[in-house]
C-alpha cells in the first residue's frame, strides 16, 4: 500500500488525468453526435397533442391545446421577479414551452407556461393536426365539412373519413396544378427566355432580318397561346382546389374555417398507436427528404439542398480529380527531386491550412468577377446586362472548392505513389514499357485506391464547406434546380441550395427560430450521416489499400 | 531509360514495318503525355500561388496615391477680362461651366473649351454683382450677392440624352427663387460676404454688408394644399457684427449651423435651427498666433470645417458633443502644410476629401479620416486663381492669372485608406475622442466610413485565444495518454473516434453552440465553471479510490484502459455539478449568475452577452482539438521506444519518462501542432458567425462577444460594391489571414520535417 503522497510523486494522478481528458474527448465527441441523432430524429415523429387549462400572471384561465415542445427548470426567484405568482415552498418551478400553433390566429406558435398555473391536462383523442402550407400547424377539433360553402356532414362519426378523402382530392388536384406550373409553364417561359436572348443577340450583331423576325415572332406567338391554354387549366385546377373547405374549433372556442387548398397532412395523434405513429415517422422522413421547403425554409423538406449539395460535390469531384492527380504525377515522377520539390510539397499542404473564407474571397474576386465576366462579355452578351457566369453559380462553387481541397488530393495521390514499390516500375521499364505506358498501366491502377482515399476526404471536406459558398453561389432558396428538362439540361450558371448553408440560415436567419429548430437538427444530422459516411469509407480504403501493399512488400 | 526501345525499334522495323510505326506513336505518346504532365503539373502549382497574388493584385490599388493628367489646355472660354466667380464641372465630366461677375453663365466643352451654351443672368438696371456663394451641395445652385442688397439664387442642371449611343449632355439654368432677385438687406447696402445653404424645401442666407451689419434670413417655400402655388415666407433676424471684419461665412449642410469668421482667425458658431432665435454657442480662435485665416470650408457633410491660414497650414475643426450635451468645435488633425497662404479650398461632395491650393500654386489632395496626403503637386501652374471638382472627384479644372483653364482627369479611386486609418486609432467626425471602429457602410450619404481592422483583428485573436485555451490541455493530454499509456486494442478505436471531429463541419458545430450551448450555458454558468474546477479534483479522487479497492476488482481492468474507466466517472461528477448548480445560484447568486453579473444592483456590472467569448472559445475548441490531438498524437507515437525503454530500465517511473524523455524529444511536434491548431481557430468562419453576436468590439471581457476577420467577410463580401474601396479591405482582411495561417503551418511544418529527421538519425 502506499501513502498518498507517495501515490502523487510517482505521477500516476497525472497519468489519469492525461486519461481523463480522452474520456472528455469522447464524451465530447459521441455526446455532440447523440444530441444531433436524438434531436435529428425527434423531429419526426408525431407527437401528442395536449389540452389544458391554464391561469396566466395576470390571473386569466385559458384553454390551450398543443405539442408540448420543451420543459426547464426555472428558479422561482427569478419567476417572481417577472411577475409570476408562484407557491412560497417551491424553489424550482417547471416551466413548458407548448407550441400552440395556429399562427394566423394568435400571431405566435408558441406559449410559454409554468407548471403551478396548468391544471386538467389531458389529451382529448379527437384532437386533428393539420399541416398546413402556410401560417403552421392547426390544432383543433374538426367540426364539420363544407363544400362551396354548404355543410356536407358534421356527424362525429363520418366527419374524420370525409375530411380524408376531401384532403386527398385537394392534394392530387394541387398536385397536378404544381406540375403544369412547374414543368409545362416553367418551360415555355424558359423557351421565352431564349427567344428574347436569341432576337437580342441577334440584334447586337446586326443579322436581324425580317424573315428571323417573322418566324421568331411567330414562335412567340404559338408558345404564348400554349401557355394560355395552360394557364387555363390552371385555373380550372384551383377553382376545384377550392371547393371545400372545413370548420374546426380552436382552443379558445371560436370556430374557424380552413379551405382545402391550404392543407397538406393531417392526422390525430392522440388517437394513434404506435405503429401507425411509425409509419407516419416514416412517412415523414421520406418528406423531409424528397420535398421542397416551404414558409421560407422553416418547414417541408430539403431536397433541393440535398440536390444542389450532392450535384455541387459531383461537379467538384470532376473537377479535382485529374487536377489533383495530374499535379502529383508530375511532382512524384516526373519533376526533379530536390530542394524545389519539397518547398512546393510544403507550399501545397499548407494550402490546406488556409482558412475556406480566403477561398471564396478568391472564388468571388477572380472566378465570378473576372472570368464569370470576360465570359458573358465573350459568350453572353445578347442578355446583358443581367448576368450569366458573372454572377456567383454553382460552377465558381465548385471550382472555388476544387481548388480548396486540391491539396488533399495531391497529398493523398503522392502518398500513394510513394508507396508503390520502385521493383514495379524498374520491372514494367525492364519490359519495354514507356513511362507513360508504366504510369497508366501500372502504377496509377495501384494507386488508385489511394486517389480515391483523396477524393472521398476531398468530398467529405466539400460536403461540410459552408463559408466560401456564401460567396460564390449558395442561395437561401433557389427557384430551379441546377439540372432540368430544359435544354441544355444542366446549368450551370445558376444558384444552389446547401445543406449546410441551410443549417446556418434556417437556424439563424430565419423569422421563426424556435420552431425550425427541430428542423435543423434533422438537417444536422442528414448532414453528419453523409459526411461520416465518406469518411469511414476512406478509412476503410485507406486500410485496404495498406494491406495490399503490405503484400507487396512482403 | 526513353532511349533503351530505339534499338528493338530500329531493327524491327525493316521486318514490321506496322510495329515500328507503333513503337513510334509510343514514343510520341510518352513524350506528349510528359510535356503534358509537366504543363498541367506546373500550372496547378502556380494556380495555387496565383491566388497569393490575385489577393495582392486586389489590394495593391489600396496603395496608390493620387494622380492628375492633363487633358486639356485653353484660354478661359467667354468673355475673357470678366473676373471669374465660380468654375463648375457637372457629372460626366463633359460640361463645365463658368460664372463671371458680369453675369455671365458659359457653358463649355471641358476638353477643348468650345462654348456649347451662353446665358446673361437678368439683371435689374444699374446693378453689380459683388459677393458670390455656393451651397457645395449635389444641387448645384449658388448665389449671387448684389450692391443692392439683393440676392439672385441660380441653379445649373444637366439632362444626358442617347442618340445612336452617343450621349449627349444638355446644361439649362434655373431660377429656383424666381429671376427677381430676393431682397436681403432691407436698407440695401452692398452685400460684401454671403452664405447660402439650400434644402429640399427652402434656403438659409446669411451676408454680410459693406456698413458691417450681419444678416440671417432663411426662405421658406409654402406649397397651399388646394393649388400648386408656391408662396415664399421669410424670416430675416438681424445678428451682432464681430469686433472685426467678417471674412467668412458658412452655413451647414442642414441649415443648422453658421460659421462666422472674422480677421485674426476669430470664429464664432450660432445654432440656427430656429431660425427666429439664432443662438451663440461658441467663440475660438482657430489661427496660431501671427496667421490670418485665409480659407475656410465645410467638409461634407456640415460637420467639420477645413481651414486654411495664411502660411499654409491646413486644419480639420469638428463638431463634438460632450458630456454636457453642448456642441463644440474641436481641432481634429492637422494637414501636411503647404508652402503660402491657401487661396481655396473644395472638398469632394461624396466622400471625406478635399483640395486645397496655396498662392504659389502648388496643390495637394488630401483625405481627412485616412489623414493622408494623396498628392502634393508643385508644377500644376502658374499662379492659381481657383480650382473646382467634378461631383464624382475624377476631374480637375484649374484657372491660373494669365486667364488659362486647364482640364485634368484624376485618379484618385481609394483615398480613404492608409495605415493609420486600418490600424490605429481616429477621430472620426462627431466622436469624443479617436476610437478603433468598424463600421463599413450606412444608409446615410454623409456617413464617414470606418475602416479599423483593429477591432476584427483583436476579435480574431480572441477568439482563437480562448479556443486554444480549451483545446491545448485537452488535445495535448489526450493525445499524450493515447500515444503512451494507453493499451494498443484501445488505440485503434480512440484514434479514429476523435479524429472523426475534425471531419464534422463546423457549421453543425457552430449552430450547436449558438443554439443549444449559448442558452445553455447562460442558463448553467455556475456549473460550466464549477466543473472546470471541480472535474480535475475529482478525477484525481476517483484515480485515488480506484488505486484503494481491492487487487482483484483492479485487475479486471487491464493497463491502459484508464480512459474508459473514467468516462462514467466524468459523466457522474457532470451530472452531479449540473444538478446542484442551479441551487448553488439560487443561494448565491440570486437564481442567475449571468444575470446577477450583469446587474449592478445585485452583483458586478459585467455584460453578460449570450453569444459570447467563452461560448466560441469551447466550440471552436472542439473544432480544433482533434486537429492539434492527431499531430501531437503521431509525434509523441513516434518517439523511438529505446529511448523509453531505457529510462525505465534506468528505475524512472513511466512518469519521470514522460515528462523528462518523451514530451521533450517531441516538444517540436506538439509545438507544431499547437500552431495548426492556432492557424485553424484564427480562420474559422462559421463558428463565429454563429456563435457571437458579430458586434466589432474590442473588449477583454470572457462575456462579450467579438467579430472577426473571417466572418467580417462572410457577412460584408456579399453586399461589397466590386472594386470599391470597401470590396478591396476585405480583400486586404482575406490576405492578413493567407498570410498569417500560411506563415503559422509552414513554420510548423518546417519544424515537423526537422522532428521528422531526427528521429530518424535516433
Amino acid at each position: 500500500m502506499h501513502g498518498i503522497r507517495e501515490w502523487f510523486k510517482s505521477g500516476t494522478p497525472w497519468i489519469w488525468l492525461n486519461a481523463s481528458a480522452v474520456s472528455i474527448s469522447l464524451i465530447v465527441v459521441f455526446g455532440l453526435l447523440y444530441l444531433i441523432m436524438v434531436r435529428g430524429l425527434g423531429y419526426f415523429w408525431p407527437s401528442n397533442v395536449v389540452a389544458l387549462d391554464y391561469q396566466d400572471k395576470s390571473g386569466q384561465r385559458q384553454h390551450l391545446v398543443g405539442e408540448l415542445w420543451g420543459s426547464e427548470e426555472v428558479s422561482s426567484e427569478t419567476l417572481r421577479a417577472n411577475g409570476y405568482v408562484v407557491p412560497p415552498d417551491q424553489l424550482f418551478v417547471t416551466r413548458y414551452v407548448l407550441k400552440v400553433g395556429n399562427r394566423d390566429s394568435y400571431g405566435a406558435d408558441f406559449q410559454v407556461l409554468i407548471k403551478p398555473g396548468i391544471s386538467n391536462q389531458q389529451q382529448p383523442s379527437d384532437i386533428v393536426v393539420v399541416v398546413r402550407r402556410e401560417w403552421g400547424n392547426f390544432y383543433g377539433h374538426l367540426l364539420a365539412i363544407k363544400e362551396n360553402g354548404n355543410v356536407v356532414t358534421s356527424n362525429a362519426d363520418s366527419v374524420w373519413q370525409e375530411y380524408l378523402t376531401r384532403m386527398q382530392r385537394a392534394l392530387e388536384l394541387h398536385k397536378n396544378a404544381r406540375k403544369i406550373e412547374r414543368e409545362d409553364i416553367g418551360k415555355i417561359n424558359y423557351k421565352l427566355e431564349k427567344l428574347r436572348t436569341k432576337t437580342r443577340g441577334l440584334e447586337l450583331k446586326g443579322a436581324f432580318t425580317a424573315t428571323e423576325k417573322a418566324a421568331i415572332e411567330a414562335e412567340q406567338e404559338r408558345l404564348k397561346q400554349e401557355r394560355g391554354t395552360f394557364e387555363a387549366q390552371l385555373t380550372d385546377l384551383y377553382a376545384q382546389i377550392d371547393r371545400d373547405s372545413f370548420t374546426a374549433t380552436i382552443q379558445d372556442g371560436r370556430v374557424i374555417e380552413v379551405p382545402f387548398n391550404k392543407v397538406i397532412n393531417a392526422y390525430k395523434p392522440n388517437s394513434m398507436s404506435v405503429w401507425q405513429k411509425m409509419w407516419m415517422y416514416a412517412q415523414n422522413v421520406w418528406e423531409f427528404l424528397s420535398d421542397e421547403p416551404r414558409e421560407a425554409n422553416t418547414e417541408g423538406g430539403v431536397f433541393p439542398a440535398i440536390f444542389g449539395t450532392v450535384f455541387m460535390v459531383l461537379i467538384m469531384a470532376i473537377l479535382v480529380t485529374p487536377m489533383g492527380v495530374v499535379a502529383a504525377v508530375y511532382l512524384r515522377e516526373y519533376a526533379k527531386q530536390g530542394a524545389m520539390t519539397r518547398i512546393i510539397r510544403i507550399a501545397v499542404n499548407n494550402l490546406a491550412g488556409v482558412p475556406s473564407i480566403v477561398y471564396g474571397v478568391f472564388g468571388l474576386g477572380f472566378f465570378v468577377y473576372i472570368l464569370g465576366g470576360n465570359i458573358d462579355r465573350l459568350f453572353f452578351a445578347e442578355s446583358l446586362p443581367s448576368p450569366t457566369f458573372g454572377t456567383p453559380g454553382i460552377l465558381w462553387s465548385s471550382l472555388t472548392l476544387a481548388l480548396l481541397t486540391l491539396p488533399v488530393v495531391i497529398v493523398a495521390t503522392e502518398e500513394g505513389l510513394s508507396r508503390i514499390p520502385r521493383s514495379i516500375r524498374e520491372g514494367s521499364l525492364a519490359l519495354g514499357a514507356t513511362k507513360f505506358e508504366t504510369l497508366w498501366r501500372t502504377v496509377i491502377p495501384m494507386a488508385s485506391p489511394a486517389i480515391m482515399t483523396g477524393l472521398i476526404l476531398a468530398v467529405a471536406r466539400a460536403a461540410g464547406e459552408v463559408a466560401p459558398l456564401m460567396l460564390v453561389g449558395v442561395v437561401k432558396l433557389a427557384p430551379t434546380l441546377p439540372l432540368d428538362g430544359n435544354a441544355p439540361f444542366v446549368h450551370l450558371d445558376r444558384k444552389f441550395m446547401h445543406l449546410g448553408f441551410h443549417i446556418y440560415d434556417v437556424g439563424f436567419q430565419s423569422p421563426n427560430v424556435e420552431a425550425a429548430r427541430p428542423l435543423v437538427y434533422a438537417t444536422s444530422l442528414l448532414l453528419v450521416l453523409v459526411i461520416l459516411f465518406l469518411n469511414l469509407a476512406a478509412i476503410r480504403l485507406r486500410n485496404h489499400l495498406r494491406e495490399k501493399y503490405r503484400a507487396l512488400e512482403g | 531509360m526513353s532511349q533503351i526501345p530505339t534499338t528493338p525499334a530500329a531493327k524491327t522495323s525493316t521486318l514490321v514495318p506496322q510495329l515500328s510505326l507503333f513503337f513510334r506513336w509510343r514514343m510520341i505518346l510518352d513524350k506528349l503525355v510528359r510535356y503534358t504532365v509537366a504543363i498541367g503539373g506546373i500550372s496547378i502549382i502556380i494556380a495555387i500561388v496565383g491566388i497569393l497574388l490575385f489577393l495582392l493584385a486586389e489590394v495593391f490599388p489600396l496603395l496608390v496615391p493620387a494622380t492628375i493628367t492633363q487633358q486639356g489646355t485653353y484660354v478661359v472660354p467667354g468673355l475673357v477680362e470678366d473676373r471669374t466667380l465660380h468654375l463648375a464641372i457637372e457629372e460626366q465630366n463633359e460640361v463645365a461651366l463658368r460664372v463671371t461677375d458680369a453675369g455671365y453663365l458659359t457653358f463649355f466643352n471641358t476638353l477643348n473649351g468650345e462654348i456649347l451654351k451662353q446665358e446673361q443672368i437678368k439683371l435689374p438696371k444699374q446693378t453689380e454683382i459683388v459677393t458670390f456663394a455656393n451651397a457645395n451641395a449635389k444641387r448645384a445652385t449658388f448665389a449671387l450677392g448684389l450692391d443692392t442688397g439683393r440676392v439672385l439664387l441660380v441653379r445649373h442642371e444637366y439632362e444626358s440624352s442617347y442618340d445612336n449611343n452617343q450621349r449627349h449632355i444638355t446644361p439649362s439654368v434655373i431660377y429656383p427663387y424666381g429671376e427677381k432677385p430676393i431682397v436681403v438687406d432691407p436698407q440695401g447696402a452692398p452685400l460684401s460676404k454671403l452664405a447660402m445653404q439650400e434644402g429640399d424645401d427652402g434656403v438659409t442666407l446669411s451676408a454680410a454688408t459693406e456698413d458691417q451689419r450681419l444678416i440671417l434670413i432663411s426662405i421658406t417655400k409654402k406649397r397651399s394644399l388646394l393649388s400648386e402655388e408656391v408662396s415664399l415666407e421669410r424670416n430675416t433676424v438681424i445678428l451682432p457684427y464681430p469686433s472685426a471684419e467678417v471674412t467668412h461665412l458658412i452655413i451647414d449642410k442642414d441649415q443648422k449651423k453658421l460659421f462666422i469668421a472674422s480677421s485674426g482667425g476669430n470664429l464664432s458658431i450660432y445654432e440656427i435651427q430656429d431660425k427666429a432665435q439664432p443662438r451663440l454657442l461658441q467663440h475660438l480662435v482657430v489661427t496660431h498666433a501671427g496667421a490670418q485665416l485665409s480659407a475656410v470650408a465645410a467638409l461634407t457633410g456640415g460637420n467639420s470645417l477645413l481651414i486654411g491660414t495664411s502660411d499654409g497650414h491646413l486644419s480639420q475643426w469638428s463638431m463634438v458633443r460632450d458630456e454636457a450635451n453642448n456642441d463644440q468645435l474641436m481641432k481634429f488633425r492637422d494637414f501636411d502644410p503647404l508652402q503660402k497662404a491657401i487661396v481655396q479650398i473644395v472638398p469632394e461632395l461624396n466622400r471625406k476629401g478635399f483640395y486645397a491650393i496655396d498662392e504659389a500654386g502648388e496643390l495637394a489632395i488630401y483625405h481627412t479620416t485616412a489623414e493622408r496626403t494623396l498628392l502634393h503637386q508643385t508644377s500644376v501652374g502658374d499662379t492659381i486663381k481657383r480650382i473646382a471638382i467634378s461631383p464624382r472627384a475624377n476631374s480637375l479644372m484649374l484657372l491660373d492669372d494669365k486667364n488659362t483653364l486647364t482640364f485634368w482627369r484624376v485618379h484618385n479611386e481609394h483615398p480613404e485608406v492608409s495605415w493609420s486609418a486600418l490600424w490605429n486609432k481616429v477621430w472620426y467626425e462627431s466622436y469624443q475622442n479617436p476610437q478603433y471602429q468598424w463600421q463599413s457602410s450606412s444608409a446615410n450619404d454623409d456617413f464617414e466610413p470606418k475602416f479599423s481592422l483593429t477591432p476584427l483583428l483583436f476579435g480574431t485573436l480572441k477568439a482563437a485565444f480562448y479556443a486554444i485555451l480549451v483545446a491545448v490541455p485537452l488535445s495535448i493530454m489526450a493525445a499524450i495518454f493515447t500515444a503512451q499509456f494507453m493499451s494498443p486494442r484501445l488505440r485503434r478505436s480512440v484514434k479514429p473516434s476523435i479524429e472523426i471531429m475534425a471531419a464534422l463541419p463546423t457549421v453543425i458545430l457552430g449552430f450547436i453552440a449558438g443554439l443549444w450551448l449559448a442558452p445553455m450555458m447562460e442558463k448553467n454558468l455556475l456549473s460550466i465553471f464549477l466543473l472546470m474546477i471541480m472535474l480535475p479534483l475529482a478525477i484525481v479522487f476517483a484515480a485515488y479510490s480506484w488505486q484503494r479497492l481491492p487487487a482483484w476488482i483492479r485487475f479486471r481492468v487491464p493497463d491502459g484502459w484508464e480512459a474508459a474507466l473514467l468516462i462514467p466517472a466524468v459523466l457522474i461528477i457532470s451530472w452531479f455539478v449540473f444538478s446542484i448548480g442551479p441551487y448553488l445560484e439560487l443561494t448565491f447568486f440570486h437564481g442567475s449568475m449571468s444575470e446577477w453579473l450583469g446587474n449592478p444592483n445585485k452583483g458586478w456590472s459585467i455584460n453578460y452577452d449570450q453569444r459570447n467569448a467563452l461560448v466560441v472559445g469551447i466550440a471552436m475548441g472542439v473544432a480544433v482539438v482533434p486537429i492539434i490531438f492527431s499531430i501531437a498524437e503521431d509525434a509523441l507515437f513516434a518517439v523511438p521506444k529505446h529511448l523509453i525503454n531505457g529510462s525505465l530500465a534506468l528505475g524512472a517511473t513511466p512518469w519521470q519518462t514522460l515528462t523528462r524523455v518523451v514530451i521533450l524529444t517531441a516538444s517540436p511536434g506538439i509545438f507544431s501542432a499547437v500552431m495548426i491548431g492556432l492557424g485553424r481557430a484564427v480562420g474559422e468562419t462559421m463558428i463565429v458567425l454563429m456563435a457571437t453576436g458579430n458586434t466589432p468590439v474590442m473588449d477583454f471581457s470572457i462575456f462579450q462577444g467579438m467579430r472577426t476577420l473571417s466572418a467580417n467577410i462572410a457577412v460584408e463580401m456579399p453586399e461589397a460594391e466590386v472594386n470599391s474601396t470597401h470590396f478591396r479591405i476585405l480583400f486586404l482582411a482575406a490576405l492578413v489571414l493567407f498570410a498569417f495561417t500560411f506563415l503559422v503551418n509552414t513554420v510548423a511544418e518546417v519544424i515537423r520535417q526537422r522532428l521528422r529527421r531526427k528521429y530518424s538519425s535516433l
